[in-house]
Formats: C-alpha cells, sequence, structure tokens
C-alpha cells in the first residue's frame, strides 16, 4: 500500500499549481464553441493538461500515459474556481474510439477540432424500440454508390441540438445476425434530410432530441471500422461513458454542500444538522460516498499497476455512483421540507433550484448510458459468472 | 503508487484460510458452537503457531510488529472461516493499548506473553462507547470497582483491560479476588463473551492512559478488525451464493438464471466490493495519515455493518429454505456479522461519533 505519488512528481504539481494560480479568473463567455472558449481548450492542450497523451499530429499534446500526472491535473483544477477542460459525448467517446479504430483521415479531420471545441458530437444510438436492447435497432444505411442513405429514428440524442457531428449506429447488413448487422457513421447534423424534435425533459429542460432520418445522405468514407463491426466499435468506448457519469470526486463537492445547507437551514429555530434523524441520513450518506472513493482508488491503482484486477470495482461504479447521488441531492430536498419543492424563479429559492435539478438530472442517469438493472445483469454475467438472460424464441 | 495489498499480506491471508479451512472445518466449527472447547482450544494454538498472537507486539518484545493493514487482512481471514478463536480484543487492542499506555515493567511483563501466546489479555471498554444498564467501572486507591459488559476475548484471560467513562484503562490479573465472571451466551457461537463484576479489585493504571488518544487508537483499531471480520465473512457468504444459484435448480433451470436471483447477487456484490477497499484504505489511515484516521475508522465500522447486514440477510435467501437450517451451517456467518455490528458501537452511535469528529455539533 503506497498511496504517495512520489517525489519525482513534485515538480509536475508546482508546475499545475502555478498554472492553476495564474488563470483561475479567467472567466468563458459566449456560447459552446464561443472564440474564448476555443481559446481556452487550445491553452489548456498547449501546457499538456489537457488531451495530455493524444499524439500532437492529432491535435493533443504529444505527452507519455501519465496516469498519475492526469489525477494530479484533475486534483489541482478541482481545487480552484479555474475554467474546467471541456468534456461531451466527442471527447469521451469519440475520440477515443477514432484513437484507437478510426482510418488515418478520420484523425486528422476530426480529432484537433473537437478537442479544441469546435466540433461537437452528439450519441446516435437509441431508437424507440432499441433502448436497453440497442442491437436491435432498425435504422438502416445503404450504399449508393459513394454515399450512405440512412433512414430511421433515433430519440434520447443528447445534445443533438448543440452539435456538428453525430456518431450513429445504424442497420447495414439486415440479413445478419443482429449484433454483426451494425456499422458506426459519422454524420454531419447540417445533412439534408435530418428532421430534430426537441424532447422535453421532466426537469423542464430540453438537453435531449428526436432525430427522424429521411434519406440523408453522407459520404461512403464516413464509417469507423469495417462494414458489420459497429457493435465493436461502439462497445470499446461505453465504459468510457458509464465510468464518467458518477465521478465520487464530484460527489465529494455535492456532499460539502449538502453539510453547508443544513446547517443553515433551520426548522423552529434549530439547525437542521442538529436534528439527529438528519444528521445519521447525512452521515450514512458519507460513509457510502467513502467506501466509493476507496473503490476508486483501487481503479486508479489498477490503471498505474498493469498487474492488477480491478474488473469488479470498475463494474459497479455506474450503479453505485448514480444511486448515491439521487439520494444525496434528495436528502438536500428534505432537509428544506416544503423549500425544497420551489423551482425556476420562485421567491425563497435556494441554490437556483439546483438541488431538485440535480436530484431528477441524477435519476435521468440512472436510467441513461444502461439502466441500473442492465448494470445488474452486466456484474452479475460478467463479474460472478452467472448464466446469460435466456434468449426468447423469436425476439 | 499502489492501493492494494502486497504479496505478503496476500500470502498471510491465503496461509490463515488454509490453516482454518485444514483444522476449522465447519464441523469443528459446529462442535466448538456446541460446547467443545477443546476444538476451540487447539485452533487457537494453531493461531498462535502462525504468528497472530504477536501480529502487532514490537520485535522488541518478540512480535512481528506488523502494522494496521497486516491486522485487517488477518482479521478478514478469520472472519472468512468463522473462526473461534479469541483476536481483536486479545491480540490488537490489548496489546496495544498496553504498548501505547504501560510503562517499561507493563511492558516487559505482558507483551512478550502475550506474543508468545502464554497470555491472553481480554478488553472491556463497551462503557467508553455507551453503557448500558448504567454498567461502568470506577478507580480509586489503587483498586477497581463496578461491572463491564461484553468483555472482547475475556473467556479465559490471564487479565483485562478496562476503560472507565473517561477512557483510562487498567490492567487487571484475572486471578486477583473480588472478581466475579459471567458467561454471556451471544447468538455468535464462535466466539465468547464475558461480563466481569468487581468489587475493590487491585488494579495497575496504565499511566499513558491520561491521554485520551490511547483509547481513541485502541477503539479504532477494534472497529477495524470487527469491520474486517465482517467484511471476510460476507465476502464467504456472498461466494457460496453464487457457487449454490449455479449448482440448484428449480423450474428446471439453475437459480442462478433467474434475474431476480442474479439482482440479488449483483447487489451484495456492489455494495460489497468497495468494502475491501474501505477498509485497507482505513488501516491504512491508521498507519499512516492520522488527520484522516479516526473519521475514517468510524464510517468503515458504521458502512461495513450497513452493508454486512444486509449481505448477510440477501445470501441467506438465496439458499432457500436451506439457509435457514443448522444444517447448512450458513447461520455461523450470519451471526458472526450480527455481533460485529453491536460491539464497540452500533453503526448509529458510531456515526454519532464520526458527527462530532467532523464539528457537526458546533
Ligand atoms: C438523460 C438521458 C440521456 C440520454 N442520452 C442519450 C444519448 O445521448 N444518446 C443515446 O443514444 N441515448 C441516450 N439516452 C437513452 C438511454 O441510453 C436509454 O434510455 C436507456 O438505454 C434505456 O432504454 P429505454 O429508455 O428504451 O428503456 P427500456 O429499455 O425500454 O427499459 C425500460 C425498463 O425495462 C428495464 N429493462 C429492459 N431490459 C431489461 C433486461 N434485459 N433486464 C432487466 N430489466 C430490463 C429497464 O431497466 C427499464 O427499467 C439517454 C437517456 C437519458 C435518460
Ligand atoms: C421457516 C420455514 C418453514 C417452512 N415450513 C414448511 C412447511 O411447513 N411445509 C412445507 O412443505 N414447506 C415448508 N417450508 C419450505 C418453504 O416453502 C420453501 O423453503 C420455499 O418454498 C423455498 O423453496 P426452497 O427452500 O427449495 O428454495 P429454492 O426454491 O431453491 O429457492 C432458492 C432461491 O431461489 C429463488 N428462486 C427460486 N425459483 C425462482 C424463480 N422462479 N424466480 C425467482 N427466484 C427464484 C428463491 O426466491 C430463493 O431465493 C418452510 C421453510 C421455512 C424457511
Amino acid at each position: 500500500m503506497d498511496l504517495e505519488y512520489g517525489p519525482q512528481y513534485d515538480n509536475f504539481r508546482a508546475e499545475v499549481i502555478n498554472f492553476v494560480k495564474e488563470n483561475e479568473n479567467t472567466k468563458l463567455t459566449g456560447p459552446a464553441r464561443s472564440e474564448s472558449r476555443v481559446a481556452w481548450q487550445q491553452k489548456l492542450i498547449d501546457h499538456g493538461y489537457f488531451a495530455r497523451s493524444i499524439p500532437k499530429e492529432y491535435g493533443g499534446y504529444g505527452g507519455d500515459m501519465d496516469i498519475i500526472k492526469l489525477r494530479i491535473i484533475a486534483e489541482e483544477f478541482a481545487k480552484s474556481p479555474i475554467p474546467k477542460p471541456a468534456g461531451g459525448q466527442g471527447i469521451q467517446m469519440l475520440v477515443p474510439t477514432l484513437l484507437s479504430l478510426g482510418t488515418e483521415e478520420q484523425k486528422q479531420k476530426y480529432i484537433k477540432p473537437t478537442l479544441r471545441g469546435e466540433i461537437l458530437w452528439c450519441q446516435g444510438y437509441s431508437e424507440p424500440n432499441s433502448g436497453s436492447d440497442l442491437a436491435s435497432l432498425q435504422t438502416k444505411a445503404e450504399l449508393d454508390g459513394d454515399e450512405w442513405v440512412i433512414n430511421g429514428q433515433k430519440i434520447w440524442t443528447s445534445t443533438a441540438h448543440l452539435s456538428q457531428m453525430c456518431f450513429i449506429l445504424v442497420r447495414t447488413e439486415p440479413d445478419a445476425p443482429k449484433h454483426q448487422g451494425i456499422s458506426y457513421l459519422l454524420m454531419p447534423m447540417d445533412a439534408e434530410g435530418i428532421d430534430r424534435r426537441p424532447i422535453k425533459q421532466m426537469t423542464g429542460d430540453s438537453d435531449f432530441n428526436e432525430l427522424f432520418l429521411t434519406d440523408v445522405r453522407i459520404p461512403a468514407e464516413n464509417i469507423v471500422g469495417k462494414r458489420g463491426e459497429g457493435w465493436k466499435v461502439a462497445n470499446a468506448t461505453l465504459g468510457h461513458e458509464r465510468g464518467s457519469l458518477a465521478d465520487p470526486n464530484v460527489t465529494q463537492n455535492r456532499l460539502n454542500s449538502l453539510i453547508d445547507l443544513m446547517k443553515s437551514e433551520t426548522i423552529d429555530g434549530q439547525r437542521v444538522i442538529d436534528k439527529p434523524i438528519f444528521r445519521d441520513r447525512l452521515l450514512s450518506i458519507q460513509g457510502r460516498l467513502m467506501a466509493q472513493q476507496s473503490n476508486a482508488l483501487r481503479i486508479l491503482s489498477s490503471q498505474i499497476n498493469e498487474d492488477q484486477d480491478a474488473n469488479l470495482s470498475k463494474s459497479i461504479v455506474k450503479l453505485q455512483g448514480t444511486e448515491l447521488r439521487h439520494e444525496l441531492e434528495g436528502l438536500a430536498i428534505d432537509a428544506m421540507g416544503e423549500l425544497g419543492t420551489l423551482y425556476e424563479d420562485s421567491p425563497h429559492l435556494r441554490d437556483e433550484g439546483a438541488w431538485q435539478m440535480t436530484y431528477m438530472y441524477f435519476l435521468g442517469l440512472i436510467i441513461g448510458g444502461g439502466t441500473n438493472q442492465i448494470q445488474k445483469n452486466i456484474i452479475s454475467e460478467r463479474a460472478l459468472g452467472m448464466p446469460k438472460e435466456p434468449k426468447i424464441q423469436g425476439a | 503508487m499502489y492501493f492494494g495489498l502486497s504479496e505478503e499480506q496476500k500470502s498471510l491471508e491465503e496461509n490463515i484460510q488454509r490453516f482454518l479451512s485444514d483444522n476449522a472445518s465447519l464441523d469443528i466449527i459446529k462442535a466448538v458452537a456446541n460446547g467443545d472447547e477443546d476444538k476451540a482450544k487447539e485452533v487457537h494454538k494453531g493461531i498462535i503457531e502462525l504468528g497472530l498472537s504477536g501480529l502487532i507486539v514490537p520485535e522488541e518484545y518478540g512480535g512481528l510488529e506488523l502494522n494496521m493493514l497486516f491486522a485487517t487482512v488477518v482479521s478478514a481471514a478469520l472472519g472468512s472461516g468463522t473462526a473461534p478463536v479469541p483476536f481483536a480484543g486479545s491480540y490488537i487492542m490489548s496489546p496495544m493499548a498496553i504498548n501505547l499506555a504501560g510503562n517499561a515493567e507493563q511492558k516487559n511483563n505482558w507483551l512478550p506473553k502475550i506474543a508468545g501466546g502464554e497470555v491472553q489479555v481480554g478488553v472491556g471498554i463497551s462503557e467508553y462507547v455507551g453503557a448500558r444498564e448504567d454498567a461502568g467501572i470506577e478507580f480509586t486507591n489503587g483498586k477497581v470497582s463496578g461491572r463491564s459488559l461484553f468483555v472482547i476475548d475475556g473467556k479465559g484471560a490471564d487479565a483485562y483491560i478496562l476503560a472507565n467513562k473517561s477512557g483510562e484503562l487498567y490492567l487487571i490479573d484475572s486471578n486477583n479476588s473480588g472478581i466475579e465472571v459471567v458467561e454471556l451466551t451471544t447468538v455468535d457461537k464462535t466466539r465468547t463473551s464475558i461480563e466481569l463484576i468487581l468489587n475493590d479489585v487491585d488494579a495497575e493504571f496504565l499511566e499513558g492512559s491520561k491521554d485520551k488518544a490511547i483509547i481513541e487508537k485502541v477503539l479504532d483499531a477494534g472497529r477495524l478488525m470487527l469491520a474486517a471480520d465482517t467484511v471476510g465473512a460476507a465476502q464467504v457468504m456472498l461466494d457460496k451464493s453464487v457457487a449454490y444459484s449455479l449448482e440448484r435448480k428449480q423450474f428446471g433451470r439453475l437459480i442462478g438464471s433467474f434475474q431476480a436471483v442474479k439482482h440479488m447477487c449483483a447487489e451484495m456484490a456492489a455494495d460489497l466490493e468497495p468494502c475491501h477497499s474501505m477498509i485497507w484504505h482505513a488501516a491504512h489511515c491508521q498507519d499512516n495519515v492520522p488527520e484522516e484516521a479516526r473519521l475514517m475508522a468510524c464510517q468503515t465500522k458504521a458502512h461495513i455493518s450497513e452493508v454486512g447486514k444486509q449481505v448477510s440477510k440477501t445470501a441467506t435467501e438465496v439458499h432457500g429454505g436451506m439457509g435457514f437450517t443448522d444444517e447448512l451451517g450458513l447461520h455461523y456467518w450470519f451471526k458472526r456479522i450480527g455481533l460485529n455490528r453491536q460491539l464497540l458501537g452500533s453503526p448509529e452511535l458510531v456515526r454519532e461519533e464520526a458527527g462530532k469528529l467532523q464539528g457537526f455539533d458546533q
């Protein structure tokens, strides 16, 4: 057991601290893709604080893959109000996919502007009849000369209204078994034939959309991997999404805010935190979070020490993390009682309504990215070696 | 950076598990539970030969001088085998108390004998944590009077270490006059429990325990041992559940193919897996990060007690009617986890302490 990163990292940490201090008052203005945001992304790349291990020729920093350095960057950025590097489906999912399976042209064309925040991506996987059973998807693409012609419908496509590109799963081999008939395409969102309709969510926001695709034509070369290999291509990066949905370090920040809230809210003049049952619920959540933080250290360690196996530790992160976060936000609402139900721009609103918003948002994440029931199937089958779900005839 | 057990720690764990599967099979556990004290003594002798009695005793007193992480590894291994032996009190808490708070003479008198397995010292600090039935001890003019409940590893002990309400520790030779030992029967028959009733009994003060940090350290260590024991026991219950579900058929199918059973197992695994990391982390903090050690120990004891309760219930259910039988013996693990949960503070009590540690009451 050794939780020290080692003195060889002291200089590096000092550099990061220095950068964070010098830049902590940076304010980004304008919407996504604005000049100031792109310039900030580029500055982070130039210093190696973002896209660190991505090769220079694709717009990254070109550094070695050093997990500890990445961790130090994340730790120091987390301590400060400095703007964080941009995230999103393009950076988290598309870039790693292209790096491992894309053609040279695709890498050249897409990675750099994606890292710089000039191209935003959405994920076109789910369909009305294919959610958990994603591999049953029916949106089809046919090759016509040097173009794919796409027809069908996608749903729950987050950020489609902000995106320039969509990585989309389509059926290209209708006669193959369902997992072998899918291809992974890169679809420009300004192509003819895309009808996008926003879907309003329970939160009141409209972060996701329906996409109706009618004879959408895209170049034949916009395929990642071979025809019929799309399922493998998509699965190569699903793990990235699940791991990132419930980072315990973010949950720690929320717990700190919850403690502050419970110290400031009162009932009959008594602080909520002084009420034993509320306090006990708070402490139970803290205990669960501490267990998840220890689990995260084990995962981190397994990335640094290749002989270490953390398969089971990884497979539970999405399930445990999203459930805990939902409960944490829910405790804040209980702590506020009726005040906890205030929303939008109501008088007496606390923290701009963030607790209700996040409480609901995390219910969305319990469902999105593979529902938590599907997570339990995965844990029992892949980590515990229990039998797979039986195949139903005709399904 | 390496977060996990070393090769040395893993092999210690395997050695103990192998020893227990060879020498403390379910038949032996059952015999001990039904009152066969000789069998318990044999297993006890065996763990002394493995060196466990001297685990944390400093080398100068003949021990191995290993740290808390090693101690939790041992405790988890003992829990996994529901080992019918004294450990947390006699070989962790008491040598720690004597080493940290005793004077040179007390250390010389006791530590080499503890390490060598010649003596067993029980630990009674329940009243410091939270006195039931108004029990408790008072020390005046070199004599102790009062009552201490649930003295850990106290049965057959050669001496006891007891705490008064302010956490000062006293060492009492069990041969002194004025001591009445009342055996307590808990659900967990793999370990023993006693009550001590003391009437003007000669006692030695462990001077160093004027500093409250001593009892806190001893308490943290005890709690981590109990939590580790629970993790070890709960892991076995999960493993047994998965194995049983892959043998037992109903409706023409393995019950492990029913999603309800799969999800029960997945939930157990999801709750339990982080507990391994948590206990290592908490032990590491005891050894190396004093500012986080106390909170970590409290929260680890509380959280693992909750997970243990859930796992022990669910695992029993997966076994159907068999889970409820004495024959299968799953209940020894269930009850072990049940006792660990209450000793040295139930989760509610320990969380209250965790709240105070963070100044929530200010
Ligand atoms: C906030 C949010 C954002 C999203 N963003 C995107 C996006 O950007 N791109 C995208 O492609 N998709 C996105 N999704 C879609 C998401 O991936 C799906 O909602 C999810 O996979 C579930 O599919 P479904 O909604 O069709 O539910 P269904 O699959 O119909 O599930 C309904 C219920 O049945 C259960 N169930 C289904 N199959 C099984 C089984 N085999 N065993 C046990 N229980 C089962 C489920 O757990 C669930 O409780 C998003 C969803 C949400 C909520
Ligand atoms: C206290 C007690 C008293 C009893 N008294 C009597 C009595 O007087 N007379 C009598 O005849 N019987 C009695 N029983 C037996 C009792 O009815 C059975 O134990 C019970 O029906 C479960 O069967 P099983 O033990 O074979 O477990 P199993 O059927 O083997 O079940 C094992 C596990 O698999 C799960 N499982 C099994 N099938 C499915 C499925 N299709 N879907 C999802 N999960 C499944 C179960 O829920 C359980 O978790 C008693 C049992 C107990 C514990």
